[in-house]
């Protein structure tokens, strides 16, 4: 017992049974009695000056309750930036206020300046169109290279658009200047990492109670961190004390990063919910969401590789722009930096990497971290560059990166990026992926495509990603103004189930069925009897949330942690009913026995003891059997892979087809390997999305032309094949105690430099001397490409 | 959406009286819906046509195919007496919009990438209203332009079979609707083809292809034309150039899969 449900074992998901019969429950759910809707009116302007505001008439209309404009908040907080980032000489970045509504600018097209609650959303929309807002229309900021050389400013108080100009490793700058100057070949490379949308399910969404009796509130909303967000409000933005707001997450419909952050809506709803004594939700449209929530991406970066005449990495140097739009979204600055930066020596042994990132101010939607949020753009710039460098210089693009990879041998290892990695093995994965995807019957296959007319082509990628992100110590030096350890509470009840109270939240990820598997596995108890409580800040410790691909990294650790506690005190408690010292007690299968003899009692038997506490030791021993414990991990983890794929062009039209995917991912041990496998085809599908189908586009007004599905390409099941997914390279990650790495983002990282190889590959097979493309790769751009070459 | 009434008349001449004034006809809803969710129309009456079963069905009669106003996408798809129109029905949309979306809203509406006008266009079909027939040649005016007058409805559709016909959509990838359509039919009479998607003038007839095409029905026969890209829309999903170039393609595939 329990290997049906403990470690290793393929359970079904226990939550999707709700999902799937519609019995989850979502903020726009919540309904209570004296129910009123929010509506913000919003910019259709990307860059003007609010002159007035007369609310006057919508005041007046039927069923508003109250208006609220950017006056209203001037005495407020704004939304902070989690993570400061210090130029390279020194000078800190710019955090330009971000308010709850807009006041005195607007300053992205869906910027809020005024917020109706009425008793009907209908009620509450017409009001909000009979707003009156005379907002002066200026200049649009819109190219970041414009933004930068100009001097029309998003933020007139800064007086310039760029953030930060950061470096990394500085001091490593002039040796990868020198390698690069003196190198055999030095393969150059520009490109563009292509904004994103997150388009989760579920829209946005926010809910408040004021319950004035006890002066408290209770904010429902759409958060991948409940407790992070109700920090920021408490802290930050409406000085709410932590211990009168309680923030809850129900089910929510998906996050991709988009709800990491907080957003004023949340603020908004709960200033409301107090002026009116009446519950108030607002959940957004689809067209707010896709003017409002943080996008992702959205780098313009010029990558060069130098080489020896061996084809031996000498330097990876990269200069890029990094969209942060409008505001500052509570990561921004992280993502474009240490999550990005630090990941450029990527699988390799290459001694000299530089980067250099400026950020930039734009009037566009603020950009902050999305699956994979800097690894994808790192491993994107690298895997391009390589393939490009393997094409000049003749060289087979997998026998490149082999030679340069870092081998099995040599962990743990300093990258020159200035990461230790813990473990891995790039010629395992590779070897596994060649096999399992019948690489050498390529050329077959090829011929086959070609008998139809169309162009096939590889495409290869090898890519590492940092998760779990971490250690607290560590991330506080380099600028973090958060830690980044997670928390969880084992609670035995009397009669011997489980309810585990975590901090990490679950918005699609399995946690309610992956982390009582550990739990179960711990205890020799089924997993039937272990309940997950998360999202609500009122019973569950505090922790950091999900994202990151830092759950069962994390929060597992600490879930390990104090499940190591409860079995620690009820041997206590066994041995005092067995009537034997601590020493003898051994606890397996769920049995606590004393060694050498037949006397044993079950994990049930001690649970109900510690809570009818008769004849119990008490001035040795607490009753009960509860635990909490705090987990800040050592490092980060390491998840590798080694992903290929074919593609099928055709040349008159220029569409392209994924004919086949292949990931084989390292992600240390793995608890539930049809979790993982769902993680994993997720991640493929985003990651052929963007390399594909997905563009948010601005026109030079700052318009969104990209805003609805008529024009957003998500990708259908239609647009991908089915993938080949192999776990079974795993290498455990050698310090947290469940060896776990992390497999939420590894298929939105590896697969789009994948894509995008194999495309270029198939060009180049049609005598079509094409060396780079942006993504997406549309059947235009692929056809205007083929044109030109 | 802005409030509004409804009205769900029985019969055609119900329908019609119900009509004028600030009010819109509602057949499958699959275009009008979200445009009053998106409060981009604000009509204070809709007339449901979805009850009036005389504009439902499909029948053949003497080598015609008529379909009702009121026939939904699902059904002209499995009907397969005329098969290249069975199979442009069948990729229109996806199933939600297919079971509610009909033939008289796409016809009625003519959005300028949509797939029924140019079926109907290049099969010569003829557009029954309530008040007279209109030949398609005479009833697509331009992008969301027909002959339709105020208050005329589309009750049927009547569709000559062809002895051999193809449609070949390239999708617009986002929308799914036609970034270029090409219908080609042939009969007895000659050979038409009927382009959608791709031009700022809404569905129309390529003419040089059908003079080539009604020489000789190969793909072959298309090789020396040439399609102007003036007039063609330019979006963030292709150039006039590269519509102009799909035209060429869509065609000869078409005129290679007609059977």
């Amino acid at each position: 017992m329990p290997k049906d449900d403990g470690i290793g074992a393929a359970t079904v998901r226990r939550e999707d049974v709700r999902f799937l019969t519609g019995a989850g429950q979502y903020t726009d759910d919540i309904k209570a009695y004296g129910e009123t809707a929010a509506v913000f009116a919003r910019s259709t302007v990307a860059n003007g000056i609010i002159k007035s505001i007369d609310t006057t008439a919508a005041a007046a209309m039927p069923g508003v309750l109250a208006i609220f404009t950017g006056e209203d908040f001037v005495e407020v907080g704004g939304n902070p930036a989690g993570w400061l980032i210090n130029s390279r000489d020194g000078t800190p970045m710019h955090e330009p206020k971000r308010p709850v509504l807009a006041h005195g600018k607007v300053r992205h097209v869906g910027d809020a300046y005024a917020a109706v609650i009425a008793e009907t959303v209908e009620q509450a929309k017409n009001a909000a169109e009979a707003i009156e807002a005379d907002i002066e229309e200026l200049e649009a900021i819109v190219n970041m290279k414009d933004a930068l050389a100009g001097s029309n400013f998003v933020h007139d108080e800064i007086g310039t658009n760029q953030c930060f100009d950061w470096g990394w490793i500085e001091d490593n700058r002039e040796a990868t200047d020198a390698a690069i100057k003196g190198a055999h070949h030095v393969t150059t490379l520009e490109l563009v990492n292509n904004r994103l949308v997150p388009n989760a399910m579920e829209p946005r969404s926010s809910r408040a109670e004021y319950r004035a009796a006890n002066d408290e509130y209770v904010l429902h909303t759409t958060s991948q961190n409940p407790h992070l967000t109700r920090l920021l409000i408490s802290a930050f933005v409406l000085g709410i004390p932590e211990n009168k707001l309680t923030v809850i997450a129900p089910d929510v419909g998906g996050g991709f990063g988009s709800k990491i952050y907080h957003y004023g809506e949340e603020a908004l709803v709960l200033a409301a919910a107090k002026k009116l004594g009446r519950p108030v939700t607002w959940t957004a449209d689809r067209s707010e969401a896709f003017l409002t929530d943080a996008h992702g991406r959205d780098h313009v970066t010029k990558i060069e590789l130098a080489l020896d005449e061996d084809g031996n990495f000498l330097a990876f140097r990269t200069e890029t722009l990094a969209n942060v739009g409008a505001y500052l979204s509570n990561f921004a600055t992280a993502t474009p930096t240490f999550l990005h930066g630090t990941l450029m020596a990527g699988n390799y042994t290459v001694p000299n990497v530089y980067v250099n990132v400026k950020a930039v101010f734009t009037n566009t939607a603020p950009v902050d971290a999305y699956r994979g949020a800097g690894r994808p753009e790192a491993t994107y710039s690298l895997e391009r560059v390589i393939d490009k460098a393997a094409r000049e210089i003749g060289r087979d693009p997998i026998e490149l990166r082999r030679q340069n990879f870092i081998k099995a041998d040599q962990y743990p290892f300093a990258s020159a990026a200035g990461l230790e990695y813990d473990s891995g093995n790039y010629d395992a994965l590779m070897d596994q992926m060649e096999k399992v995807a019948d690489v050498a019957g390529f050329a077959e296959r090829r011929k086959a495509s070609e008998a139809k007319g169309l162009l096939r082509g590889f495409g290869v990628n090898a890519y590492i990603e940092a998760c779990g992100i971490a250690p607290s110590n560590l991330v506080g030096v380099l600028g973090s103004r958060v830690g980044l350890y997670d928390a969880a509470t084992v609670r035995v009840n009397a009669t011997g189930n489980l309810s585990v109270m975590v901090g990490a939240h679950s918005h699609g990820q399995g946690h309610e069925t992956a982390f009582p598997q550990v739990v179960a596995e711990m205890l020799g108890i089924d997993a039937a009897a272990i309940d997950i409580v998360h999202g609500d800040t009122s019973k569950i410790p505090f922790g950091m949330g999900t994202y990151g691909s830092r759950s069962l990294a994390v929060c597992g650790s600490a879930v390990v942690r104090a499940t190591e506690k409860v079995i620690n005190k009820a041997k206590k408690i066994a041995a005092h009913m067995l009537e034997v010292s601590d020493g003898d007690i051994e606890f397996n299968d769920g049995q606590f026995s004393v060694a050498g003899t037949d006397k044993s009692v079950s994990f049930g038997d001690v649970a109900l003891k510690a809570y009818i506490p008769h004849e119990f030791p008490l001035e040795d021993i607490e009753p009960g059997l509860e635990e909490t414990a705090f987990y800040d991990p050592a490092n980060f983890t390491y998840p590798s892979g080694a992903y290929c794929c074919e593609v099928e062009l055709d040349p008159e039209t220029g569409k392209v087809t994924v004919e086949s995917m292949t990931a084989v991912d390292d992600f240390g041990n793995v608890i539930n390997p049809m979790i993982v496998t769902g993680q994993v085809h997720g991640g493929l599908g985003q990651g052929i999305g963007q390399a594909l189908l997905e563009n948010t586009t601005y026109d030079e007004n700052g318009q969104l032309l990209s805003a609805s599905y008529m024009d957003y390409a998500m990708p259908r099941a239609d647009d991908v094949p089915f993938y080949t997914v192999d776990h079974s390279q795993g290498n455990a990650c050698t310090h947290n105690p469940l060896g776990v790495k992390g497999c939420g983002e590894a298929g939105a990282i590896g697969s789009p430099p994948t894509v995008v190889n194999a495309v270029i590959d198939a060009m180049q097979s049609g005598g079509k001397n094409v060396t780079h493309i942006d993504m997406p790769v549309t059947p235009h751009r692929v056809w205007s490409a083929m044109q030109n070459a | 959406m802005y409030t509004f009434d409804i009205e769900r008349p029985a019969t055609i001449a119900e329908a019609v009286n119900a009509l004028g004034g600030e009010t819109m006809p509602l057949s499958g809803g699959q275009t009008l819906i979200p445009t009053l969710k998106a409060r981009l129309a604000s009509p204070d009456k809709l007339v449901s046509l979805a009850g009036v079963s005389e504009m439902q069905g499909i029948s053949l009669d003497g080598g015609i195919l008529t379909i009702g106003g009121t026939t939904v996408h699902a059904d002209v798809a499995t009907n397969g007496s005329y098969p290249a129109l069975s199979q442009l029905a069948a990729n229109i949309g996806d199933p939600a919009v297919r079971n509610r979306g009909t033939i008289g809203g796409s016809i009625a509406n003519n959005d300028p990438a949509a797939c029924y006008p140019a079926a109907a266009l290049a099969s010569g079909a003829t557009i029954v209203t309530n008040t007279r027939e209109i030949a398609a040649d005479d009833y697509f005016l331009g992008m969301f332009d027909t002959a339709l007058e105020e208050g005329e409805i589309v009750t049927a559709v009547k569709f000559p079979i062809p002895e051999k016909a193809n449609y070949q959509k390239f999708v617009q990838p986002a929308s799914r609707f036609a970034l270029v359509g090409v219908f080609v039919a042939k009969t007895s009479d000659g050979v038409r083809v009927a382009v959608t998607g791709a031009s700022n003038e809404g569905v129309h007839r390529w003419n040089a292809a059908e003079d080539a095409l009604a020489a000789d029905f190969s793909a072959a026969a298309l090789e020396g034309l040439t399609v102007s890209s003036d007039d063609m829309i330019s979006d963030l999903h292709g150039s006039p150039e590269y519509r102009a170039h799909l035209v060429k393609v869509m065609t000869a595939r078409a005129v290679s899969a007609a059977s």
